[in-house]
C-alpha cells in the first residue's frame, strides 16, 4: 500500500519536474527571441508608428523605416564598407591563420608552447584599445581611414580564433589519412590538397564566417580608425544622439540579420571549436 | 621542404602579423601613455585619475561587471546543464540560445532601447496594464536605477551566449562514465552537478570567466546606445579623450588602466580556478 502511494507521488513529482524543466527551456528561448521580435516590429513599421504611443505588438509590414534607412545620406556606403572590411578580414584571417593551425596540430617544434601563449595572450587582451596607437601609425603610412587599414585591425581580433579553430579542425583529421596518401605517392602538398582540404573545407568556411561576424560587429576600433569611410557600426554609433528612432532600429536590424544567418550556418562547429580552444 | 623548418614557415605569417599589429602597437600605446613630449612621466595618469569623473567611471564599470558576470555565469551553467539532459530539440534550443553570440553590443543596445525608450514596448505594456496613461521616459538621469537595470539586462541578454558555448563544449568533454558511476551510488542530480560537473569543468570555467570579465571591462556601445553619457564607463571615457578632447596621451593612459585591471582580474581568476597539476579528465 505504502509502496503504491510513494510510486504515485514519485510519478507526480517527476511530471512536475518535467513541466518545470520544459517551461524553463521555453522561457529562456523567449528571453532571447522576444527582444528580437520587438526590433522586428519596429523595423517593419512606418516611422510614424515607431515614434507613436502606445506601440502595436504586431508588425504592420510597412517598409517606411527601411526605405528611410536606405535613403539616409552615407548609410549605404557605410553598409558597403562594413561588408568590404568584414570580407577582407575573413580572407586575411584564414589565409594567415590556417597554416599556423595546421602547424600546431601536426608538428612538435621548439617554441610551440611560446607560440600558443602568444595566441592565447592576444585573446585575453582588450584588443580594440590598440586601435589608438594604430591610428597614428596608419596616418604615417597612409592607411588611415581606409577599408584595408581597418581590416588589418579586425584581422588581429579574428586571428587568435582562426588559429585555434583551424587547430581544432586539423586535429580532428587523423594523421594516418595523410600518411596513407604519402605512401601512395603524394607529396606533402598534394596530400594536403587532395585529402585534408576537402575534409576540412566546411570547417574552414565556418571559421571564416566567424571572422566575418567578429569584424561586422566591431564598434570601437571602427569608430576610432575611420572618419570618411565609416562602417555601419561606426556610422550608427556616431549618429546615436542625433538620429531619429526609426533610423536606429532599422540600422540595428540590418546589423542583426547576418548574425542570425551566420550563427545558423556555423552552429555545428561552434561547440567543437570551443571544446579544443579552451584547453 | 625540410620537415624541421616547415612548422616555422607555417607559423611565420601569424607571428609577423601579431608582432606588427599587436606587440608593436602595445609598445606604442605604453610609450604614449608614459610621455607628454619630453621623457618619462606619469602626468597622463595623474591627469586622468584626478579628473572628477574618473572615480565614477571606474565605479560604474566595476559595479556593472560585478552585477552582470555572476548572473551570466549562473545562467550559462543552468542552460548548459539543461541542454545536456535534452534529447529532443537540442539543436534548435542551442541555436536559439546562441543567437546573441553573433549580435554586436551596439545592436544589443539598440534592441533594448526599443524596449526602454520613451514610447517603447515597456511603457506600451505598462499603459496596456493601466499603470501609466502617457509615455514615460525611463532612461533619464532621474532614474539611475532603471538606466543601470537596462544596461544590465542588455549585457546579460547579449553576452551569456559566449559563456554558454564554452561551458557546453566543456561539459561535452566530461566522460559519461563518471555520471553513471555516481548514479549507481545513488547521487542526486544536484550532487552530481556539484561533485562531478563543477570540478571537471574548471578549465572551461576559467576560459569563460576570463573572456567574459575582460569583455565586461570593455563595455562601450551598449552603454552609448542606451544611456548616452548618463552612465560613464572607462571605455567611453577613453573614446571621449581621443575624440572630443583630442588628448591621445590621456586616452593611452586610460587604455593602460583598462589593460591593468583586465590583467589583474585574469590572474585572480586563473589563480582561484587553477587546475591542480596532473589532474586532467
Amino acid at each position: 500500500m505504502t509502496a503504491v502511494t510513494t510510486d504515485v507521488a514519485g510519478a507526480d513529482t517527476r511530471r512536475a519536474g518535467r513541466w518545470v524543466y520544459v517551461s524553463a527551456v521555453g522561457l529562456l528561448c523567449a528571453w532571447v527571441l522576444v527582444p528580437l521580435y520587438f526590433l522586428l516590429i519596429n523595423t517593419l513599421s512606418s516611422p510614424e508608428t515607431v515614434n507613436s504611443f502606445p506601440k502595436p505588438f504586431i508588425p504592420e509590414f510597412d517598409l517606411g523605416s527601411l526605405t528611410f534607412f536606405a535613403n539616409f545620406a552615407g548609410m549605404l556606403t557605410a553598409l558597403k564598407n562594413s561588408i568590404l572590411v568584414a570580407g577582407l578580414t575573413m580572407i586575411m584571417s584564414i589565409v594567415i591563420g590556417a597554416p599556423a593551425g595546421y602547424a600546431l596540430s601536426r608538428f612538435d617544434f621548439r617554441g610551440k608552447e611560446l607560440f600558443r601563449l602568444l595566441i592565447l595572450l592576444t585573446r585575453a587582451f582588450p584588443l580594440p584599445l590598440l586601435a589608438l596607437p594604430l591610428a597614428v601609425m596608419f596616418i604615417q603610412t597612409g592607411l588611415d581611414d581606409t577599408v584595408f587599414g581597418l581590416a588589418l585591425v579586425h584581422t588581429t581580433l579574428a586571428i587568435p580564433f582562426a588559429v585555434l579553430i583551424t587547430f581544432a579542425l586539423f586535429s580532428g583529421i587523423p594523421l594516418e589519412l595523410e600518411e596513407a596518401a604519402w605512401t601512395l605517392g603524394c607529396t606533402r602538398l598534394t596530400a594536403f590538397s587532395k585529402v585534408v582540404l576537402p575534409l576540412i573545407l566546411p570547417g574552414i568556411t565556418a571559421s571564416a564566417i566567424f571572422a566575418f561576424v567578429i569584424s561586422w560587429n566591431e564598434v570601437f576600433a571602427a569608430a576610432v580608425l575611420t572618419i570618411e569611410n565609416r562602417t555601419l557600426t561606426a556610422f550608427l554609433l556616431q549618429n546615436l544622439d542625433t538620429s531619429p528612432l526609426h533610423l536606429k532600429f532599422a540600422g540595428g536590424f540590418i546589423l542583426v540579420m547576418p548574425a542570425l544567418i551566420f550563427i545558423f550556418a556555423v552552429r555545428k562547429y561552434l561547440f567543437a571549436m570551443w571544446g579544443i580552444a579552451s584547453r | 621542404m625540410n620537415a624541421r623548418l616547415l612548422p616555422y614557415v607555417l607559423i611565420l605569417p601569424v607571428t609577423l602579423f601579431l608582432c606588427l599589429f599587436f606587440l608593436y602597437p602595445f609598445l606604442l600605446v605604453s610609450k604614449q601613455a608614459f610621455s607628454t613630449g619630453a621623457g618619462f612621466t606619469l602626468d597622463n595618469f595623474r591627469e586622468v585619475t584626478s579628473y572628477w569623473k574618473f572615480p565614477i567611471t571606474m565605479r560604474n564599470t566595476l559595479l556593472l561587471a560585478a552585477a552582470v558576470v555572476p548572473i551570466q555565469l549562473a545562467l550559462a551553467l543552468l542552460m548548459a546543464t539543461m541542454v545536456n539532459r535534452m534529447k529532443k530539440g537540442r539543436d534548435l534550443v542551442l541555436y536559439v540560445w546562441t543567437i546573441p553570440l553573433g549580435i554586436s553590443d551596439l545592436a544589443a543596445g539598440i534592441i533594448w532601447l526599443a524596449i526602454f525608450e520613451q514610447s517603447g514596448f515597456l511603457s506600451s505594456m505598462m499603459s496596456g496594464l493601466g499603470l501609466v496613461d502617457k509615455p514615460v521616459n525611463l532612461l533619464t538621469f532621474q532614474n539611475p536605477g532603471i538606466v543601470f537595470l537596462a544596461i544590465m539586462l542588455a549585457e546579460i541578454w547579449r553576452a551569456t551566449a559566449i559563456m554558454l558555448v564554452i561551458l557546453v563544449a566543456g561539459i561535452g568533454l566530461i566522460p559519461k562514465e563518471y555520471y553513471e558511476a555516481a548514479e549507481v551510488f545513488g547521487a542526486s542530480h544536484w550532487k552530481r552537478f556539484l561533485r562531478i560537473t563543477l570540478p571537471l569543468l574548471r578549465p572551461s570555467l576559467q576560459t569563460a570567466l576570463v573572456l567574459r570579465v575582460i569583455l565586461a571591462f570593455e563595455i562601450f556601445a551598449v552603454v552609448a546606445a542606451l544611456s548616452g553619457t548618463l552612465f560613464p564607463v572607462l571605455m567611453g571615457e577613453t573614446y571621449a579623450y581621443q575624440f572630443d578632447l583630442l588628448n591621445s596621451g590621456a586616452a593611452a593612459a586610460m587604455a593602460l588602466i583598462i589593460l591593468a585591471i583586465s590583467i589583474a582580474f585574469t590572474l585572480i581568476i586563473l589563480r582561484v580556478l587553477r587546475v591542480p597539476k596532473g589532474a586532467t579528465i
